[in-house]
């Protein structure tokens, strides 16, 4: 075991899979000599060549492209788009036409691409590097959406994505990358896509979360404890497809759910998380399902993050409105 | 630079003997009975979409020479990635034409190429394929592969994005790839002097760096002789090739409701008919001796034979169901689609 960065857990992903599977190559803008933009890909050129780890033009869409047709010649790529505002460029490559592929060739191909993006606001980044677009590619049948918030399951689920057979969007929220240090293992071992984990249990109310506001969740969680109220904290890991089962298990006990997202309301995939529950638990419901989201703005001016995110007292709030509902 | 290649002028006469490409009797003979027969194709393809038989059908009369002579540079493991007008293409590098109606018709059969054959589907997104040639040709190159990719666009198609930036990938990667572009003068209704100030398309290939040849699109050897060049340049790993083949379209941009009176004076039809890949290389081979009326009239019996059944097979081809549809979104399915799964089997069991 090593205490690992997030980050650290990314590219001990990726180093594992290139020894595990010739057939895996990591691309992008910047992502060879340089290591990344982020060091997510440090020192992996140097280990496994220019072959299997190497540079692009700058030009996402052509990644994209660059990503279907390799995947056609059986290799298992992993391209990076350097930020995930930049997805605006390869829409058509990822929703357009690799989550179609399998579908439109009816089975004759398949496109086992993972497609890397770092993401998430709090650290004062320029235009367009921190927006939430998770909602977006959530919405696009064939996708899977993976979206971890701990060194860990990034490392699990980064390989479990590597390893799917079908396209996943790897979305990476930059707060996390080096916030903290957990015990990561060094040997392979996976977390599996689409399941959800309860990060602390509660009986009160559900707060039902991803990425960095797991971690404004458990925070609040804390905070209510000393109130007197005891919330149960999911984080969903996979925001496509959700785990409904975990949320709905856990809404039955609660009776009481609050969904957190750091995307504007209008965006993200709350709505949907509340639309699942009131379908299937609204008899087991004491108040409304409400949402913490950011509001209905581009994404903030840089100096103005910290009254536009969402943060620990708003789920404070926020909870406090459905326990006196 | 970037004068218009051509080997066969209008009355079928050689006029550049060095380019001439080896080909067999045999061979400039099956050159011949692809093109009556893909025009025959085309001919009772629009028959069969008015009569409702076929779905979305884009015409390919005009452009046999530019599509089948391209094609016929071809190995049999070279990869196709056409555009939604290329399925001439697909067809003589193997796809089955019943396969080929399922297309038109909208059924997932059409796509399904067969296992033998490497090539996607027509895609409908202009310069998608582009890029995605990029790939396939780097892949090629990183498995020491002697294939090309190929691919398809228009005159139109020049002007996106995707164009660009899949011809300036493969440049940088020195990648297998041979980009088409089939200038046939209009995009729908758009002439091509409103795509770009550029005086030839196969100047853009200046852009990526890459060498660049436009070539008579309406004379079958010129098309083959650029594009078997583009693919020995290719396999001898001195890189990708673009090719504008200058051509024109009889018919109209697609079945669905598009008039070309609106935007194509009778004049400039009567101009290129006198052009036609088909007339000019008939008298190349009958001056040859190669080619004669009672030859065309069996190729032409045989395709409207092989249409008629295909026509049927198509028909006859079982219909798609929803759980079709999801079985093949995913290798394993996720959890909400095997629940819609389920409740679709439990429908389509009534």
């Amino acid at each position: 075991m090593a205490q690992m960065t997030m980050i650290q857990a990314i590219t001990d992903a990726m180093r594992t899979e290139l020894k595990n599977d010739e057939n895996v190559l990591v691309f992008g803008e910047d992502v060879g000599k340089n290591g990344g933009v982020f060091r997510a890909t440090e020192g992996l050129q140097d280990e496994f060549g220019e072959d299997r780890v190497f540079d692009t033009p700058l030009a996402e869409s052509g990644i994209g492209g660059l990503s279907i047709g390799l995947a056609t010649q059986g290799f298992r790529p992993v391209p990076e788009i350097q930020f995930f505002g930049f997805v605006y460029e390869v829409m058509d490559s990822i929703s357009g036409q690799m989550a179609r592929m399998r579908y439109r060739s009816g089975g004759r191909w398949h496109m086992p691409i993972t497609v890397r993006s770092p993401f998430g606001g709090g650290v004062h980044t320029p235009e367009l590097h921190a927006d939430s677009l998770e909602g977006l590619v959530a919405q696009q049948p064939g996708l899977k959406v993976v979206i971890p918030s701990t060194p860990y399951e990034a490392k699990g689920l980064l390989i479990s994505a590597i390893r799917d057979n079908d396209p996943v969007i790897f979305l990476e929220h930059m707060k996390l990358y080096r916030s903290f240090r957990e015990e990561v293992p060094e040997e392979e071992y996976t977390v599996e896509i689409g399941k959800a984990d309860v990060k602390r249990e509660g009986t009160d109310v559900t707060l039902i979360s991803y990425g960095a506001m797991v971690h404004s969740c458990l925070k609040a969680a804390e905070e209510m404890e000393k109130d007197g109220i005891s919330a149960e904290v999911i984080d969903l890991r996979t925001v496509s497809p959700i785990d409904i089962d975990t949320i709905i298990e856990s809404v039955k006990k609660t009776n009481r759910a609050v969904v957190v997202q750091e995307a504007q309301k209008q965006a993200g995939i709350a709505a949907n998380v509340v639309s699942e529950i009131q379908e299937r638990a609204i008899l087991h419901l004491e108040a409304p399902v409400l949402r913490v989201t950011a509001p209905d703005t581009v994404y903030a001016f840089s100096d103005a993050e910290e009254v536009w995110l969402p943060n620990h007292k708003d789920i404070v709030e926020k909870v406090n409105t459905v326990m006196n509902f | 630079m970037f004068e218009t290649f051509q080997i066969l002028n209008e009355d079928g006469e050689i006029v550049n003997k060095d380019a001439m490409p080896e080909l067999s009797d045999d061979q400039l003979k099956e050159l011949m009975r692809r093109m009556v027969y893909t025009r025959i194709l085309d001919q009772r393809s629009i028959a069969l979409n008015r009569q409702g038989r076929l779905g979305f059908y884009a015409p390919t009369a005009g452009q046999e020479a530019s599509q089948l002579g391209s094609q016929f540079a071809l190995e049999k493991d070279d990869f196709l990635l056409p555009g939604y007008r290329d399925v001439p293409q697909l067809i003589w590098q193997g796809l089955p034409l019943y396969q080929a109606f399922l297309f038109s018709k909208g059924h997932f059969h059409g796509n399904q190429m067969p296992e033998d054959l490497q090539a996607l589907s027509p895609q409908i997104i202009i310069g998608a394929q582009y890029v995605q040639t990029a790939g396939v040709a780097l892949g090629m190159k990183k498995r020491g592969a002697k294939t090309v990719a190929v691919t398809y666009t228009g005159d139109g198609g020049t002007s996106q994005g995707d164009f660009y930036e899949g011809i300036n990938f493969a440049g940088a990667y020195k990648a297998p790839a041979i980009f088409v572009v089939q200038n046939n003068g209009f995009a729908i209704s758009v002439p091509r002097e409103l795509q770009t100030n550029a005086k030839t398309l196969a100047q853009k290939a200046v852009a990526a760096g890459i060498e660049g040849i436009q070539v008579d699109g309406m004379d079958v050897l010129a098309v083959y002789a650029a594009t078997k060049h583009a693919r020995d340049r290719a396999v001898a790993g001195e890189g990708p090739t673009l090719i504008e083949t200058l051509t024109y379209r009889y018919g109209p941009h697609t079945m669905s409701g598009d008039d070309p009176t609106r935007y194509r004076s009778e004049e400039m039809d009567n101009e290129w008919e006198k052009k036609d890949p088909l007339v000019r290389f008939r008298k190349f081979l009958e001056s040859k001796k190669l080619w004669s009326e009672e030859e065309e009239n069996q190729v032409i019996e045989e395709a409207k034979e092989d249409i008629k059944q295909a026509i049927k097979d198509a028909e006859k081809y079982p219909k798609q169901k929803v759980t079709d549809l999801i079985g093949n979104m995913f290798e394993e399915l996720p959890s909400h689609l095997q629940e819609q799964m389920e409740e679709y089997k439990e429908k389509e069991s009534k």
